[in-house]
């Protein structure tokens, strides 16, 4: 585990010239990274950097790869090749004989602690209550004392505005709701990264921006490194230290948001933000 | 031909106490339905594929094949390797491993109806596969799936005469018996009918009540 210096992490004015902060190691590092589905390539041979507590928005048309790196990174999928390493070590491989292999299912259950993520669909578990829905990973997965997860589930309920609604079932709730409980669980495992896949994509306009808000107070208070796929120009804008813009299965153009919006250098880049911004 | 109060009378404790085997038979084999359902589908799910081809098969040529060719095989043929048991325990393996490849079909389509999401954010929470399973899947899946359960323990129940092949003392058993002595078949065969009648119809009541509840607590 590599202890980054103060300088760092106190950065809030990254060099804007350079897609990482200098000298940082980088929390998150893609390196050649491939993967398709049957013929259809998602991922072609990908690399990307993300330093510790860095905010990345992932934009593109659909189909461009970004939720699949996602998932990559929480080994929903395994990429047909290249490596990833988290805070320097390997997710997909690991050590053996002074060589890499295959990582086995131990070895991704270790590596997967350090992500948490939260999905488009909420996917609460709909039989638990919200409290249980917070609780059921920190008690079962760290072990945590059931009392002492209750109280930090009730903290998160708070800080995303769900208090009164501890003893609620999923179902009873709106959209926005549950996806800021889906949020609260994630947090609950104490993960250093987060994973946001275009988790306000369902929601009715009207309870996108209490989700938003949640984001924004997370990526403010929180040392957390953030990669959220996202459709919401504005709010990637105002949220992002980088903003990656994806197409076919690669990063055409990154950069700051105020550059890469204001004046995006690739044409594809022109083409999609002005489709975006005009619907 | 006219009822007999007085036969039907003197019969119809014989067949009470028969009616107690056919339930005891029904239930026993339910639960080796239910138990052996669920293995059956979960090797059928395993992407172990020397797990899943084998078991896929044999459970297709078992559900393809009648219940009473089977009860014979038991009875008749295992005890030429060797196999000997009482002809009660036969019977209800029979019923049992047949019925668990219908419940297997049920619980597949149960665990295929919970959403991928489900899995998904079980693995991404970091849960063992044994916990996800337990805890996250397994009640979600069962609830929409217990009325279909229940008919076959109904289907089950409805199933039992066959056990009278194989010398089981069974209701129906007991009325063969009963009328082939007095050679009045009329009133037992007529109170198996209305037993097994009863029988189904309180089952049936008790099935709705339990999803009525499960109903409720999905609801909630």
């Amino acid at each position: 585990m590599s202890n980054p210096s103060p300088a760092q992490v106190a950065t809030p004015d990254l060099d804007m010239s350079r897609t990482m902060p200098s000298g940082a190691k980088p929390m998150i590092r893609f390196s050649g990274i491939c993967k398709a589905f049957g013929s259809l390539v998602v991922l072609d041979d990908l690399d990307l950097d993300i330093a510790p507590a860095e905010k990345v928005a992932l934009i593109g048309p659909s189909g461009s790869g970004k939720s699949t790196l996602l998932r990559v990174l929480m080994t929903l999928e395994r990429p047909d090749k290249g490596s990833i390493e988290i805070d320097g070590a390997p997710l997909w491989h690991m050590p053996k004989n002074g060589g890499l292999v295959p990582a086995d299912g131990r070895h991704l259950r270790e590596m997967r602690k350090n992500v948490g993520m939260v999905f488009q669909q909420f996917n609460l578990f709909p039989h638990m209550s919200v409290l249980r829905n917070v609780t059921e990973a920190p008690v079962h997965v760290l072990g945590i004392d059931k009392d002492e997860a209750d109280a930090r589930a009730r903290d998160l309920l708070d800080m995303v505005g769900l208090r009164d609604k501890v003893n609620h079932y999923p179902a009873q709730l709106s959209g926005g709701q549950q996806q800021r409980v889906a949020i609260a669980r994630a947090l609950a495992m104490r993960p250093r990264v987060m994973l946001f896949d275009e988790v306000t994509s369902a929601l009715d306009p009207e309870t996108v921006g209490e989700v938003l808000s949640v984001i924004r107070d997370l990526a403010h208070e929180h040392n957390l490194t953030m990669l959220m796929v996202t459709h919401q120009m504005g709010f990637a804008r105002e949220f992002a230290d980088r903003v990656c813009f994806f197409y076919q299965g690669r990063i055409l153009e990154q950069g700051p948001p105020d550059r890469l919006f204001n004046d995006p250098q690739n044409e594809r880049t022109q083409a999609f933000l002005r489709a975006v911004l005009e619907s | 031909m006219i009822w007999d109060w007085d036969y039907a009378l003197e019969v119809l404790p014989k067949l009470l106490d028969a009616l107690i085997v056919t339930v005891q038979a029904a239930l026993v084999g339910f639960v080796i339905a239910l138990v052996l359902g669920m293995l059956i589908a979960l090797a059928r799910r395993s992407g172990r594929l020397w797990l899943s081809v084998p078991v896929g098969a044999l459970a297709e040529f078992i559900r393809s094949t009648p219940l009473l060719v089977q009860l014979y095989f038991l009875f008749f043929v295992l005890p030429g390797f060797g196999i000997q048991t009482s002809p009660f325990i036969t019977g209800v393996i029979g019923l049992g491993v047949h019925y668990a490849t219908y419940t297997a079909e049920v619980y597949r389509a149960g665990l295929d109806a919970v959403p991928r999401g489900q899995w998904e954010a079980a693995w991404a929470l970091d849960f063992s596969p044994l916990h996800t399973f337990r805890s996250i899947i397994l009640p979600q899946a069962l609830p929409p799936v217990v009325p279909v359960l229940g008919n076959y323990l109904i289907a089950i129940f409805k199933d039992t005469p066959l056990l009278s092949a194989i010398t089981v003392l069974e209701m129906m058993q007991v009325a063969k018996i009963e009328g082939s002595e007095t050679f009045q078949y009329l009133e037992p065969l007529t109170i198996v009918g209305l037993l097994f009648l009863i029988v189904s119809l309180i089952s049936a009541v008790l099935i709705g009540r339990l999803e009525n509840h499960l109903g409720v607590l999905r609801r909630i």
